[in-house]
This record gives C-alpha cells, structure tokens and sequence, in this order.
C-alpha cells in the first residue's frame, strides 16, 4: 500500500468502494511507524487498540453500503498537548508523566465522530514551548527530509509524522507559530484557523488568549476538510464563536482572479535568508499569474511583535501552569516534607529548563512594580499590532509572507540562545497576537533541499479565502514543477 | 543588569520554584537578555492605547451593548445544573499522586 502522497478523499474514497480497508489503512501507518519513527521519533504513544476499534466501526459500515463521514477510515495522529481519554497525555513534560486524562478534547472527539482513526500522540515542546522540538521531555524529533535538523516546533512531530508517511493528517497546536512554523519546515500544510474557530477544550493552555487548534495536511484540500470537522461552537469553551461554519471544500475551486494580495515590506527585512525570499517572491509572482492584484500594504509595528509575544504569552504562561503542583495529577516529587517544598520540588524536577524560564519571565512581568511596565504595555502594544492588520485588511483579502525567516536549523544550533530561538517565530507571532488566521503552504526549497514555507494571512474568520489561495498556488506549482517525492 | 539574583530569588519564589544553583546564573543571563530585547517597546508612546486581552477585545464588538454582552461571543449562558456532572470521585482520584480513596493527600501544610 502506497503511503506516499496519500490524501484523506484518497484514503477515504478506497475504503468507502472497498478497494482497501480501514483496518489495512491503519496498519500499514503501524508498520510505516515501525519501520521509519525510530530515527525521525515523532510519536509518543500509539493507540492501536482504540485505533483498530475505530476501523472495524468504520469498516462496518462500509460493509453496509452507508456512506462515510468526511474523515471515515483516515489515520491521524495528535499533538500531546490536547487530551485523549484513557489515553497517557504528557504535552511533553516529565511533570504529566503518568497523566491518563479522563475525558476527550473537543476536536479529537469531533475528529473520531468524523470517522478518523487515531494513531497515537505526537512529540512536542515540553508544553508547546519551543520552535524546534528540543524541548520536549522525552526526545528531540529529527526532521525527515534531514535528520540532522530540527522539524520546528513546538508541533514538531505532527509536522514530521505527515512529512513522513506517518499519519494523513495530523492536529497541532499554535500559539506563536506552532503550527505554520514545522509546517514550513517539513514541508507540508499547516493550518492556524480564527481564534475562536475551533474549541480549545481539552487543549492543556499554554496561553489562553493565543492557543489555537489547527490541522497540519499533506494538501489544502485536506487542511480544508479537517477544519470543517473541528470548526464551531463548543459550549464547554466560552471562547469559541457563534460564527456559521461555511463549506470550507465547497469554496477551495473558487477563482482567485480578481482577490487583492498583501505584501508587507516589514516582513521581507533584515534577517530574510536569501533563498526563502527568493521563493517567496516566486510565489507572489505565482499568485499574480493567477490573476491576483499584488499590493504593497504596511504593518509597521510588526518589529515589535516578538517583545510583545514574550511578555503576553509568558505572562499567561506562569498563571496557566500554577496548576502543576503535584496534588491531584502528574508527577510528584517523593522526598518533600512539608506541603510547600512538595510544591517546589515537584516543578523544579517537572518542567525544564524553557519553561522554567518561561514561568520566571511572566512572573516577573506580572509582580508588582513590573506589571505596568511590561504586562500592561506590551498588552498595549497588541492594539497597535492588531491594529497593523486591520488597517491592511481594509485594503486587501490576504497578506503573503514567509512563514520563517529560514529554512530548518540544525539540531543544537540555536539551544543555548533562547533570544535567537525566539527569533525563528519573527513572521508567525503577530497572527497569534492579533487572532486571524494563517496558513503555511509549501513554496520550493532550499539548494540543500530544505523546504521552504509561504504564509498567507486573512481576516479574522475567512479561512474560506486563504485556503482558496493556498490551494490555487498549490494547483498551479503542481502542474509546473516536477515533484521530487515521485 | 535589570534583573538581579535577589529578584530571581524572589520571582522563583513566587513562582513556586525552587532553582538549583547552577540554574540561576544562567536563568540571570536568560531573562536579561530577553527583557533587554523587551525594551524596544520603550519606544512606542502607548498611553493612548488601550490595552487588548483578548481578541475579542477586537473582533466582534457591539457597542449597544454593556459588559460581556458586548462580545459576539467569549460568553456562555448560565446553566444552573451545570454543562457537565463532576467528574466521579473514584475517577478524579485515579491520577493522584496520593489518595486515601476520598481525598487528596499532601504532606504537612502547616510548617515548624
């Protein structure tokens, strides 16, 4: 069975007519997992026994004739940050080593009511926390194209299990750049949808006013299929919007004739390695060819973003995670006397070092004397972020940029400077901070091989027109370039 | 210097972290090169800027409308009974560290 190449309408289509199973569907990603992960090392845990109850269910009901729903039969996989129940949930920490949750997340219940079969729980930065997977408790992922260099993060073995065969499609989660980053360099499609698009129930937080869910896809179409699945109100998160979910697959073959592109000179600046911006240049070319109107926009405040990211985000960071405290669930350390050591204890030998830090700068940026000077202006700042886009969307239906400044780093190269790793989040951040979607589509490579990722940005809850964008330049780079998977 | 080791001490402390020795010097490095980083927003004159929370701060406003009855969404009506029953006893336990089957249990809270 091919594994390569292979689509959720693929994967669905030849279990509905029978040509293959659901069953054989999920044990080929077993075997591909077998044979591929031990070097790549995107997977935490696997589901099989829940997977393969799931394709037997779904089987059945092709038996029958019934007609499947949208995911029926497609292997996914998801990032160890949204919670499964019955299912050990560590989102990357020795502090949830041994957390069997009770209950599902929205969308992984939203995706098995769809059909979808869950592999198993993806690798990720310890809590999210992170743009190349190095920090996760357990083991670096390596990305497949080379495995001498990270995969991005923090969903960096969601990006690597669909770059890799390992899963169709896989859930990730952004909150600076989480999704569209690994995207970019793994090369496949990352999708980060409105905030409020889809429930972040069950998502454990990181920080709440940035967390988002979001699919990443070997296509569009299957980035569009997913979030038809996931999108909605959820009663259990009173963030999530009272905004109709329009047929996301429905609006892909629409004509991108006529839309107004964005291009914001900010994001093509000082510290653009050379290749990305000539790809990404290719691209918006591309996109003209298309008929699309380019048009220069201005977001000038957009070098404030990464500021502006590491105090908010930190800030909700160090408030969320008071709640590992090695009372009710998790790790707790065995030696502490006293209720207050047991405290201390449990989450000096529980989280490591990123987060540690991560906790050390919100509470700083939160304690009395700071909180004006740092929480409170960069809150402030966000505004005028916002703002940045609101002003360019008066003008335009997206914004193209690059979704990273590079192509994937070496593994190492970046973990002893946190301000440089934080930097690798430059042109992702600002979506997250303002709460429009983005979308990281593949757009070339490097002369090294490395993919390179395009960023489409759009309006608060028109994911509609950027995945219509994304999937138009992906049609046309399909009919024009030689795939090199093939 | 913004940051010093007593205010490491004291964040930790806050924090409910302990730090090993060989973690603060570094964890000193760390938060002041980034809070260096931080003060390029020194620059923008932000006093009348309001502050944003959340996007709904932003998106979908109605400004008839008072309080949280303002956002088009970021609110949920209030259900008395609850939108879910707790979870069984038997079932929050399961992931304690320490139970004695109806509680959770700490070491001792009250210190000396």
């Amino acid at each position: 069975m091919h594994l390569t190449s292979l689509t959720i309408d693929a994967a669905r289509s030849t279990v509905q007519d029978r040509t293959t199973s659901a069953s054989a569907w999920a044990e080929a990603h077993y075997a591909r997992i077998a044979s591929e992960d031990g070097k790549i090392g995107a997977y935490l845990a696997l589901s099989k026994e829940r997977a393969l109850a799931q394709a037997a269910h779904i089987d059945a009901m092709a038996e029958k004739g019934e007609t499947l729903p949208p995911l029926g039969g497609v292997p996914v996989a998801i990032k160890d940050v949204m919670v499964t129940r019955g299912l050990r949930t560590t989102a990357g920490s020795k502090i949830l080593e041994n957390y069997i949750p009770p209950y599902d997340c929205t969308a992984v219940a939203h995706l098995e009511a769809a059909g979808a079969v869950i592999l198993g729980k993806l690798n990720c930065d310890e809590f999210a926390m992170g743009s190349s997977n190095e920090n996760s408790a357990w083991k670096p992922v390596h990305n497949p194209r080379d495995l001498s260099r990270v995969p991005g993060g923090s969903s960096g073995g969601a990006a690597a299990a669909v770059a890799a065969d390992m899963a169709v499609a896989a859930m990730g989660s952004d909150t600076g750049g989480s999704i569209r980053q690994p995207a970019s360099f793994c090369g496949v499609v990352g999708l980060m949808p409105t905030y409020g698009r889809v429930s972040r129930y069950g998502l454990i937080a990181f920080a709440s006013s940035l967390d988002h869910i979001g699919p990443l896809t070997k296509t569009v179409r299957d980035a569009a299929t997913v979030l038809g699945v996931i999108a909605g109100r959820d009663p259990m998160d009173s963030t999530s919007a009272e905004v109709p979910v329009p047929n996301y697959v429905g609006e892909l073959e629409k004509p991108v004739s006529g839309l107004k592109i964005g291009v914001a000179k900010e994001y093509f600046g000082e510290g653009l390695d050379g290749e990305v911006r000539k790809a990404v240049e290719a691209a918006i070319q591309k996109l003209a060819g298309l008929g699309c109107e380019v048009v220069e926009v201005s977001l000038p405040h957009s070098k404030y973003a990464i500021p502006t990211y590491y105090i908010v985000a930190t800030a909700e960071a160090s408030s969320n995670l008071a709640r590992f405290d090695g009372v009710r669930y998790g790790f707790r350390a065995p030696e502490a006397h006293t209720l207050s050591q047991m405290y201390r204890c449990t989450r000096d030998l529980g989280f490591g070092a990123e987060v540690k830090r991560r906790i050390m700068l919100g509470t700083y940026a939160l304690s009395a004397g700071y909180y004006d000077a740092y929480y409170l202006k960069a809150q402030r700042v966000r505004t005028l972020l916002t703002r940045d886009f609101e002003d360019a969307f008066r003008k335009v239906d997206a914004i193209v940029t690059p979704t990273s400044p590079t192509a994937a780093f070496k593994l190492g190269e970046k973990v002893d400077d946190p301000l440089a790793m934080y930097l690798a989040d430059i042109y992702t951040v600002t979506a997250d901070l303002a709460g429009i979607p983005g979308i990281s589509v593949p757009c070339g490579e490097t002369r090294e091989n490395l993919p390179i990722g395009l960023q489409i940005l759009g309006k608060h809850f028109d994911e509609a027109t950027i995945l219509r964008v994304a999937h138009a330049y992906e049609m046309s780079r399909e009919k024009s370039e030689v795939k090199v998977q093939k | 210097m913004k940051v010093t080791d007593k205010d490491v001490a004291y964040v930790a402390d806050l924090a409910n972290l302990e730090l090993t020795e060989e973690e603060r010097p570094r964890m000193l490095r760390d938060l002041n090169a980034i809070l260096g980083y931080v003060d390029l927003l020194d620059e923008l004159d932000t006093k009348d800027v309001a502050p944003m929370a959340q996007v709904s701060d932003r998106f979908g406003v109605d400004p008839n409308k008072a309080g949280s009855a303002r956002f088009a969404y970021a609110r949920r009506d209030d259900i008395p009974e609850g939108l879910r029953k707790s979870l069984a006893p038997e079932t929050a336990l399961k992931g304690a560290p320490e139970t004695d089957g109806t509680f959770f249990e700490v070491p001792k809270v009250i210190e000396k």
